[in-house]
C-alpha cells in the first residue's frame, strides 16, 4: 500500500510545506495543473507554502477549551513565544497557529505541538512545556469512559492492547466477519436494517438502507469509506474507538465491504489524530498478516483492502461529499446531492460512507443479533464543558438526559446548569427544564432537537450566551469552505455582528439582522455546514434575549465576560 | 433520454425533456431566474445562491442552476421566501463589492448592478461598523501592517473603506504587470465564473480559487504574475465576469457601454472566423470586443487578437490619401489623379508588354466581394489569369492535394463537429497559437468527453501537453510518418474494407508503396520511437470516429501536395470521412483565405473553382462579363520574383498583400519588386511592400466594411461596419471598380450585396447565398439554391466530388526536403506564427498591449543545442542560411526538437523569410517555408 497514492497524504509526507518549485514538480507528477494543486494546498490549514518553524504549535480555540481558560492559554502562548498567531519565532523554532477543535474536549484546554497532544494545560506551565518540548512516542490519550449499563461499543476500550491483534481476536474479534461470510451478504444487510442502527456521525441516516443502496448499484468498483474525520466541536468518541479498539472499526469495514460488494476501503482520519493514525496503520498491517484483509479473506475469494487517508485540518471534510473530494485530491468543497455517494461517490463510483462508531456497532450487531440491538443498542456521548465528570459514556438509546447530566456527568461545576449544547455546535440548545427528555431519535425529534454527533457541552450560569455564540460562529466562519455566498458571507457577517455586540458596539436591529441571515443560510446554503451554522445561536438568542439586549442597549455584559479580546 | 417529464412552474403545468436543469426549463417558458455564477456548461457550481427556487417537498430552497427537473416537481420561482433569500444573498455579495458604479468601466455592463437595481438594493447593510464609531479603526493593508483611519480619511474612498475588512483578503498583485487584463480584487464577488471560464473554455487553468471561507480569493498559483502562468490572454475570464472586476486594460477609462454603438461582425484575423461584437464610441473609435455568445462558430470565445486586436483600425498611422511616388518620395494626391495615373500606367504596360505582363494579388484579408471584383478586373479588364492570393503560401497544397483525392480542397466538416468525434489527430498544426479558438474546442472535447488526442509536431507545442500521444518528428518527414502509421493500421487489420471498396480507388497500388514503410525505417527517418508511432496508429485506426487537423506543418513543403495526399490516404483507408465526427480539417490561416480562393483569386480557376481552361465555363463568364477571356493558366505569386527577373512580369497590382515579408528569401523578392515598372497597392498602412510601390491607394479596414468572409469550415459570414472608414479612404472593391471604369470597363455596383448576387449567379457553390440570408446566420457552401440550408459535411457517406464519386487513394513516397543539414548549416529552421502577432504585424504592431507584450522576435533553440553552442536564454545570436542572416534573441527551451530551430516571420529585421528557401512544390507552387538549414553563431 502506497501511502502517498493520495495527494493529500503525499503533501503530508512533505511535512505539509511546499515551495513553488516543489509544488510545480508534484503537480507534474500527479498530472494536476499547477493552479489546481495550489487551490488544493491553500484549502487546508495544515498545508503551507512558506517555510514554517521547526515545530508547529496548534492551539484549540473552540468552545470546550475556550470555556476552560482558553483565552489565557492563547495569551500566554503569544507572550511566551513573543509572536502572534500565524507567525514563526525569530529563531525558527516554533510556528504558532490557532486551530479548530482537536477532539479531546474532556481534557480541555488542549494544544498540539507537532503530532503530540497536550491536555489539561494550565497557563503557567506553558513556558516550561515549550522549553522542554521533545519529540516523543505518540500515545493514545487517556480519556475517561463510563458505561453504567454495560460496555458494548466500548467493550475493548482500555481492555486490550490496541497494538496487538491477538488480544482483539481473543475477545471474539473477527468472529462477526466469519459469521457474515458464512451467512452471506443479504443476511448481513437484513440484520443491519432490522437492528435499526442509524448513522452516528450526526445525520442519523438508517445504516442498513445505505448499505442496501450501495449493494444494489451495478457500477464497479465500489468503495467503503470510514469517516474518521470527527470534527464537530465537543465530539471525541470516535477518537477513543480508533485509539483503543481499531480492529472493531476495521472488522466493521470489512463486513460492510463484503455486504455491499466493495474491494477497497478507505479510512479518512483527521490529521490531528496522529496516534489513531499509527494505531490504525499497525492494525491494518496485522489484519493483513492474519488474513482478514487482502486476498482470499478467511479462505474465500473475497478480496478487501484498506488504505488510510489523512485529513489536513478542515471541518467541512467531515461532510461526506467534501470528504470524497478531499480523497480525490481536491479542495474539500461539498458536491451537489443528489447524486448521493451511494450512487456516485469516490471517483464517481458507488461509495458507502459510515462513521467510526457506526462501523464499530456492526460486529456487535452480527454477534449479538439485530433483535438484541433493537432492545439494548447503545450510543456514545462525549461530555465536556462544565460537567464535574468529563469523558465518553455509553448509554442505551432512550436514557434520560437528566441521568447523563447528573449521574454520569456528576452535575455542573461551579454553579447551576444554564444550558446544554447537544450534538455539537451545529446541534441544539437544551434548557434545564428539558432535561427529562429521553435520548432517542423519536423523542428528541418531538421537541425539535437531535442527538447529532452525541456531543454534550454543558454551560453553567456564570457563562455569557453572547460569548458562547461568538465562539461558535467564529468556528463556522473559519471552517466554511467558501464555495457558496450564503455560507461564506453569512458566517462572516454574523460573526462580525456578534463580535460587535460582544465588544459593546451592537446596534438596534442586529438581532433581527442575525435572524434574517440565519433564514437565508438555512434556506440557501449549499451544504449542512451553512444550513446549521446559526442554529445554536438562534436558540441562544431566543432563550436568553434579555442578556443579548443588555449587551446591545447598555453596551455591557452583565457577567463581565464579553469585550475583552 | 427522450422521456418527457411533467412539472409545474408557478402553478402552470409543462412538459420538458428529462435531465434538463430547472433554470433552463424556466428560461424556455420565459421565466427568468437571476444567476450571477451560472454560465451554461462553463460554470455550474451553484455559488451565488441567487437562482434558488422553492420546490415542493424540500425544506431548503433548491438551486435552479444545478438541480435537474424530475417528474411531478412543483417549482415556485418567485415566492416571498425566494424573494427574501435572493435579496439577502445580493446584500451578502454587495458586502464585498463596493458600490462605485459611477467610476466603474463596467457600469451598464454589470449583471450585479442590474440585479441590485431589480431587487432595489442600493447598499449592503454589512459595513465595517467601526468606521461609524471611528474607534481605533485600523485599515488593513496587504502587507498586514495597517493604518489608522484618522490617517486615511478620504471621503471619496469611503465606500471602499466601509468594506475594507471584507475586501482586503481578496487582494492580489498577480494581474498588475500584464498589459491585457486588469483585476480589481475589491470588485470581485467570488462567483468563480472567471476560474471556470479559464478551466473549461480556455483550458489553461491560469487562475484558481485560493484559501477558503471568508478568506477565499481568486489568484494565480503562488501569486505569480499572470504572464508567468499559462494564460493566453484570451479574455474568457473578462467575458465571463458578471461585474467590472475583470476588464481589458486598454479599455479602462474609455467610456461606458451605453454610449457605444454595438456591431456584430466577424473577426479579421485568422480563418476560424469568430463572430464578435464590437463597441464603437462617438468619436468613431472601436473600444471593446466581445465574442458573440450564440455564435455557432466560436460560442462566445475569442483569442487575444480577437479581443484586443481591433485597435489598429483606430491608428493615426492609417493611410488617408492616395500616394504617388516621385523621385523616390511619396506625394499625397487626390483620388482623381491617383486613379487616372494607375489606369494610364496599367494601360501603357498592357499595350507595351501584353496583358500577361501584369500580375494581380487578391487578399485573404479582404472580403469575398473585394476579391471577386479584383479577379474580374484581372480577367475582364486586364485580360490575364495572373491573379493569385496568399493562399499560395499556406494552403495551395491543400487545394491541389485534397482536390486530387477528394475533388474539393476544403475542410470537410464543421468546427462544431469536433464534439462528435472520438479521436483528434493533429499534425503540423500549432493551433493553440494559430487557431486558438479551435484549439479550445479540441482541448475542451478531450477534457469533457475524454476524446483521444494525438499530436504530431517537430516542436513540443502547447497542445502536446494535452495529448495522449505526442510525436516529435523531424520537419519534412510527414510522409514517412504517415506511411508508417498507415502500415501499422493495415498490419493490425484496422482498415475499413467496406469503405475502401465502396468509396475509393487505388488501394492496391497504394499497398505496394506503403508496405515498404516498416516501423524501423520510419523511426529512423522521423526520429520517433517506433512504439509511439504504433500507439498513434492504433488510436486513430481503431477509433469509431476520427478527425484530422492539419495546418502549415503539412502544406508548406516541396512535397506539400504529397503530404496532403498522405493525410487523405489515412482518412480514406480507415473510412474516417464523410460523416459526423469523421473528416479532414485543414485549418485555414487568414480570415478570408478560403473565400479569396473561392472567389477565383487563383491563376487557374474562376470563382467556385471553375477551370479557366474549360471552354464551357469560360463562355459562361464571357457572356456574363461581356468580354473575351484568356484561357491560359496564369502565374502563381510564388513565381513572381523569378518572372520579374526574367522580364516577363512588368507590373503588379496588389490588394493589401505584403509579399516582401511573406515570400521566401525576401531579400531576393525585394530586389525583384524594386525592378517592377509599375507596382500599385491598396493598403491601410504603409506596409513594407507599400514602401516599394509607385502608387498606394488608401483602403478601408475589415471592421469598416460590409461584405462577407468565408471561414475555414466554408461558412460564409456577413461583416458589418463597426465604424466609419477614415475620410479619404475607399473600399477595396470601390477602388478596383474606379480603375476599371477609367480603363474603359464599366463596373457599377451599388453595394456589396449586389456583388454577392453576381457571385451567386456565376458560382454554383455560392448560388444560394445572399446578404439577406446571411443577416440571419452564416451559410456553409456548397449552397446551390436560395432554399438550400448549406452543407455542414462534405462527401456525405464517402461519396466524393470526383467524376466517379470515388476518392483516390494515391500512393506517395517520402522525399526529403530540398535542404538538409550539413556541416556548414547544421540546423533545420522551421517557421511559423506566434499567438500574439499576426502575419507581417502591420495590424498587431499597432495594438499597444500586444506590441508591448511581444516587442521582438526570437529564435527557439533546444536546451541541448544551446548548451553545446554556449548560448544562454535571452542572448542575441546570429542565424544564417545560404540566403541571408538575422541577429535575433535566443529563447532556450525544450520546445523544438534537438537540431531544429524556430523563427516567426512577423518582424521585418528578424524575419524568418530572410532565411527561407524559395523552392516550390511542383504542383501547388507553395514554397518550403517549413524546412531550410541554418547555422547559429554567438555574436560576442
Amino acid at each position: 500500500m502506497a501511502f502517498d497514492k493520495y495527494l493529500i497524504n503525499r503533501i503530508h509526507q512533505e511535512k505539509g510545506v511546499l515551495s513553488k518549485e516543489k509544488a510545480e514538480k508534484i503537480a507534474r507528477e500527479e498530472k494536476k495543473t499547477f493552479t489546481g494543486l495550489y487551490e488544493f494546498l491553500s484549502f487546508y490549514t495544515f498545508f503551507k507554502t512558506k517555510e514554517k518553524g521547526k515545530h508547529t504549535i496548534r492551539v484549540c480555540k473552540n468552545l470546550s477549551c475556550h470555556m476552560d481558560n482558553g483565552n489565557k492559554i492563547l495569551e500566554k502562548l503569544k507572550e511566551t513565544l513573543k509572536i502572534d498567531f500565524g507567525k514563526t519565532t525569530t529563531d525558527g523554532e516554533f510556528t504558532l497557529e490557532e486551530t479548530s477543535c482537536l477532539g479531546a474536549c474532556a481534557l480541555s484546554p488542549v494544544l498540539m505541538i507537532d503530532e503530540t497532544t497536550f491536555t489539561n494545560i494550565e497557563p503557567d506551565i506553558i513556558p516550561l512545556l515549550i522549553e522542554k518540548f521533545k519529540k516523543e512516542k505518540i500515545k493514545p490519550l487517556k480519556i475517561n469512559i463510563s458505561a453504567p449499563y454495560g460496555k458494548f461499543i466500548l467493550r475493548n476500550v482500555y481492555e486490550i492492547d490496541p497494538f496487538d491483534i491477538e488480544e482483539y481476536i481473543k475477545k471474539s474479534g473477527y468472529q462477526a466477519l466469519k459469521k457474515a461470510m458464512e451467512k452471506g451478504s443479504s443476511f448481513v444487510i437484513e440484520e443491519i436494517k432490522n437492528s435499526g442502527l442509524r448513522g452516528r456521525g450526526g445525520a442519523g441516516f438508517p445504516t442498513g438502507l445505505k448499505w442496501e443502496f450501495v449493494r444494489n448499484e451495478r457500477e464497479k468498483p465500489k468503495f467503503v469509506i470510514c469517516n474518521a474525520d470527527e470534527g464537530e466541536p465537543g465530539t471525541f468518541k470516535d477518537r477513543i474507538l480508533i485509539e483503543n479498539d481499531p480492529h472493531s472499526v476495521i472488522e466493521g469495514m470489512i463486513i460492510a465491504g463484503f455486504a455491499v460488494g466493495a474491494e477497497k476501503g478507505i479510512i479518512y482520519i483527521r490529521g490531528e489524530y496522529e496516534a489513531g493514525f499509527s494505531i490504525l496503520e499497525n492494525a491494518i498491517k496485522q489484519a493483513k498478516e492474519r488474513g482478514f484483509l487482502g486476498k482470499n479473506i478467511l479462505g474465500s475469494d473475497f478480496y478487501f483492502d484498506i488504505e488510510i487517508v489523512k485529513g489536513a485540518g478542515s471541518y467541512v471534510c467531515g461532510e461526506e461529499t467534501a470528504l470524497i473530494e478531499s480523497v480525490e485530491g481536491k479542495r474539500g468543497e461539498p458536491r451537489k446531492k443528489p447524486p448521493y455517494p451511494s450512487n456516485k461517490g469516490l471517483y464517481g463510483k458507488p461509495t458507502l460512507i459510515n462513521n467510526v462508531e457506526t462501523l464499530t456497532n456492526v460486529p456487535l450487531i452480527l454477534l449479538k443479533g439485530s433483535e438484541w440491538f433493537k432492545q439494548k443498542g447503545t450510543i456514545l456521548l462525549s461530555l465536556s464543558g462544565d460537567f464535574n465528570w468529563k469523558g465518553v459514556c455509553e448509554v442505551p438509546l432512550g436514557t434520560s438526559l437528566d441521568y447523563v447530566v447528573n449521574k454520569i456527568g456528576r452535575g455542573i461545576k461551579e454553579g447551576k446548569l444554564k444550558f446544554l449544547i447537544l450534538g455539537g455546535v451545529s446541534g441544539n440548545i437544551i434548557l434545564p427544564s428539558q432535561l427529562n427528555v429521553k435520548l432517542n431519535y423519536k423523542d428528541l425529534c418531538e421537541i425539535n432537537k437531535s442527538i447529532g454527533s452525541g456531543a454534550i457541552i454543558s454551560v453553567n450560569e456564570k457563562r455569557c450566551p453572547v460569548d458562547v455564540a461568538k465562539n461558535i460562529i467564529e468556528f463556522f466562519r473559519d471552517e466554511s469552505c467558501g464555495k457558496c455566498i450564503p455560507c461564506m458571507r453569512g458566517t462572516d457577517e454574523s460573526a462580525r455582528i456578534i463580535k460587535n455586540i460582544w465588544k459593546g458596539n451592537g446596534i438596534q436591529g442586529d438581532i433581527e439582522l442575525i435572524f434574517e441571515i440565519a433564514e437565508t443560510m438555512e434556506l440557501s446554503s449549499f451544504c449542512p455546514l451553512g444550513q446549521t451554522a446559526l442554529k445554536v445561536i438562534k436558540e441562544l438568542i431566543l432563550e436568553f434575549t434579555e442578556e443579548w439586549n443588555t449587551h446591545i442597549k447598555e453596551k455591557l455584559c452583565p457577567l463581565e465576560i464579553c469585550g475583552n479580546e | 433520454m427522450n422521456n418527457k417529464v411533467r412539472i409545474k412552474i408557478d402553478g402552470k403545468e409543462y412538459l420538458f425533456p428529462q435531465g434538463i436543469k430547472i433554470i433552463d426549463a424556466c428560461k424556455e417558458i420565459g421565466v427568468e431566474i437571476p444567476a450571477l455564477c451560472y454560465l451554461k456548461e462553463i460554470s455550474e457550481e451553484g455559488t451565488c445562491g441567487l437562482c434558488v427556487v422553492e420546490v415542493k417537498g424540500f425544506k431548503t430552497l433548491q438551486r435552479a442552476c444545478i438541480t435537474e427537473i424530475s417528474d411531478g416537481m412543483e417549482i415556485f420561482t418567485n415566492s416571498e421566501k425566494v424573494h427574501k433569500v435572493r435579496k439577502m444573498n445580493l446584500e451578502f455579495i454587495l458586502s464585498i463589492h463596493p458600490a462605485e458604479c459611477i467610476t466603474c468601466d463596467a457600469d451598464g455592463d454589470c449583471l450585479l448592478q442590474d440585479l441590485a437595481y431589480r431587487y432595489g438594493i442600493s447598499q449592503s447593510r454589512f459595513i465595517d461598523r467601526e468606521i461609524l464609531y471611528k474607534k481605533d479603526f485600523v485599515i488593513p493593508t496587504i502587507d498586514g501592517a495597517g493604518i489608522l483611519l484618522e490617517e486615511f480619511i478620504d471621503e471619496e474612498l469611503k465606500s471602499k473603506i466601509f468594506h475594507i475588512h471584507r475586501t482586503i483578503s481578496k487582494y492580489t498583485r498577480a494581474w498588475e504587470t500584464n498589459p491585457f487584463i486588469k483585476f480589481y480584487p475589491d470588485k470581485c464577488i467570488l462567483c468563480r465564473r472567471c476560474v471556470n471560464a479559464c478551466k473549461n473554455q480556455a483550458l489553461v487553468d491560469a487562475i484558481g480559487i485560493v484559501n477558503r471561507g471568508y478568506k477565499t480569493k481568486i489568484t494565480t498559483p503562488f501569486e505569480i504574475p499572470l504572464e508567468k502562468t499559462k494564460c493566453q490572454f484570451c479574455g474568457a475570464c473578462i467575458q465571463a465576469c458578471p461585474t467590472g472586476a475583470l476588464i481589458e486594460k486598454p479599455r479602462i477609462g474609455k467610456g461606458k457601454i451605453f454610449h457605444f454603438k454595438k456591431t456584430e461582425t466577424v473577426c479579421a484575423y485568422c480563418g476560424v472566423g469568430c463572430e464578435l461584437v464590437l463597441y464603437t464610441d462617438s468619436n468613431n473609435r472601436i473600444i471593446q470586443a466581445k465574442g458573440k455568445e450564440d455564435s455557432p462558430v466560436n460560442k462566445g470565445r475569442l483569442c487575444v487578437k480577437g479581443r484586443y486586436g481591433f485597435e489598429y483600425v483606430n491608428s493615426p498611422e492609417r493611410l488617408k490619401k492616395p500616394l504617388i511616388k516621385e523621385n523616390g518620395k511619396f506625394r499625397e494626391v487626390e483620388w482623381e489623379e491617383a486613379i487616372d495615373y494607375v489606369a494610364k500606367r496599367l494601360k501603357e504596360i498592357k499595350e507595351k508588354y501584353g496583358p500577361d505582363s501584369i500580375g494581380l494579388l487578391g487578399s485573404s484579408r479582404c472580403t469575398n466581394e473585394d476579391n471577386y471584383v479584383l479577379q474580374k478586373f484581372a480577367r475582364a479588364v486586364i485580360g490575364t489569369n495572373n491573379v493569385d492570393n496568399c493562399a499560395r503560401l499556406c494552403h495551395a497544397s491543400t487545394v491541389t492535394g485534397l482536390g486530387k483525392a477528394l475533388g474539393a480542397g476544403a475542410a470537410t466538416n464543421y468546427i462544431g463537429d469536433i464534439k462528435n468525434t472520438n479521436v483528434m489527430f493533429v499534425i503540423g498544426s500549432n493551433m493553440t497559437e494559430t487557431h486558438p479558438v479551435i484549439s479550445q474546442f479540441v482541448k475542451e472535447h478531450k477534457k469533457r468527453k475524454g476524446a483521444k488526442l494525438v499530436v504530431c509536431d517537430p516542436r513540443k507545442i502547447d497542445l502536446a501537453e494535452y495529448a495522449d500521444i505526442y510525436i516529435q518528428h523531424y520537419p519534412g518527414t510527414d510522409i514517412a510518418l504517415l506511411n508508417g502509421i498507415m502500415k501499422v493500421i493495415i498490419d493490425k487489420g484496422l482498415i475499413n474494407k467496406k469503405f475502401i471498396e465502396e468509396n475509393t480507388e487505388g488501394f492496391e497500388e497504394f499497398l505496394k508503396v506503403v508496405s515498404k514503410y516498416d516501423l524501423d525505417k520510419v523511426s529512423k527517418i522521423t526520429g520517433v520511437p517506433a512504439d509511439l508511432i504504433e500507439k498513434a496508429a492504433i488510436i486513430y485506426g481503431s477509433a469509431e470516429k476520427a478527425m484530422i487537423f492539419y495546418t502549415m506543418g503539412i502544406t508548406q513543403h516541396t512535397t506539400g501536395t504529397d503530404n496532403v495526399l498522405s493525410i487523405a490516404n489515412l482518412a480514406l483507408i480507415t473510412g474516417h470521412l464523410g460523416s459526423e465526427g469523421n473528416g479532414i480539417m485543414p485549418l485555414r490561416g487568414q480570415a478570408n483565405v478560403q473565400g479569396a480562393c473561392d472567389m477565383g483569386c487563383l491563376p487557374d480557376v474562376f470563382p467556385g473553382y471553375q477551370k479557366v481552361s474549360d471552354d464551357e465555363i469560360r463562355q459562361k463568364f464571357e457572356k456574363a462579363w461581356g468580354v473575351k477571356l484568356s484561357k491560359g493558366i496564369g502565374y502563381a505569386v510564388s513565381e513572381f520574383a523569378d518572372l520579374i527577373f526574367e522580364g516577363k512580369l512588368k507590373a503588379v497590382y496588389s490588394m493589401g498583400e505584403n509579399p516582401v515579408m511573406t515570400e521566401p528569401d525576401v531579400n531576393r523578392v525585394r530586389k525583384a519588386f524594386e525592378q517592377l515598372e509599375f507596382f500599385v497597392t491598396q493598403e491601410i498602412f504603409l506596409s513594407e511592400s507599400a514602401e516599394l510601390a509607385h502608387v498606394v491607394l488608401p483602403a478601408a479596414a475589415a471592421y469598416e466594411k460590409d461584405g462577407t468572409f468565408t471561414n475555414t469550415e466554408r461558412r460564409v459570414q456577413l461583416l458589418r461596419p463597426a465604424k466609419e472608414k477614415p475620410e479619404g479612404t475607399k473600399y477595396d472593391w470601390e477602388i478596383v471598380c474606379e480603375v476599371a471604369k477609367r480603363m474603359g470597363y464599366e463596373m457599377n455596383y451599388k453595394n456589396t450585396a449586389e456583388i454577392m448576387d453576381e457571385i451567386a449567379s456565376l458560382t454554383p457553390s455560392y448560388a444560394g447565398i445572399s446578404h439577406e440570408r446571411l443577416k440571419k446566420e452564416g451559410i456553409m457552401w456548397p449552397c446551390p439554391s436560395y432554399d438550400h440550408p448549406g452543407t455542414k459535411i462534405l462527401h456525405k457517406d464517402g461519396k466524393v466530388k470526383r467524376p466517379n464519386k470515388k476518392a483516390l487513394i494515391f500512393p506517395v513516397e517520402y522525399i526529403p526536403p530540398k535542404e538538409l543539414p550539413d556541416k556548414e548549416y547544421p540546423f533545420i529552421l522551421t517557421t511559423g506564427r506566434i499567438l500574439f502577432h499576426y502575419h507581417t504585424r502591420n495590424e498587431t504592431r499597432r495594438v499597444k498591449a500586444i506590441e508591448t507584450f511581444v516587442p521582438r522576435n526570437y529564435v527557439e533553440i533546444n536546451y541541448e543545442d544551446a548548451e553545446k553552442l554556449g548560448i544562454k536564454d535571452g542572448e542575441i545570436v546570429r542565424v544564417s542560411s545560404r540566403r541571408g542572416s538575422v541577429e535575433i534573441c535566443a529563447r532556450v527551451s525544450d520546445r523544438p526538437k534537438k537540431g531544429v530551430v524556430f523563427i516567426s516571420f512577423h518582424f521585418k529585421d528578424t524575419n524568418a523569410n530572410i532565411l527561407t528557401n524559395p523552392v516550390l512544390d511542383p504542383v501547388a507552387k507553395i514554397p518550403e517555408f517549413k524546412v531550410c538549414t541554418v547555422k547559429i553563431e554567438k555574436i560576442s
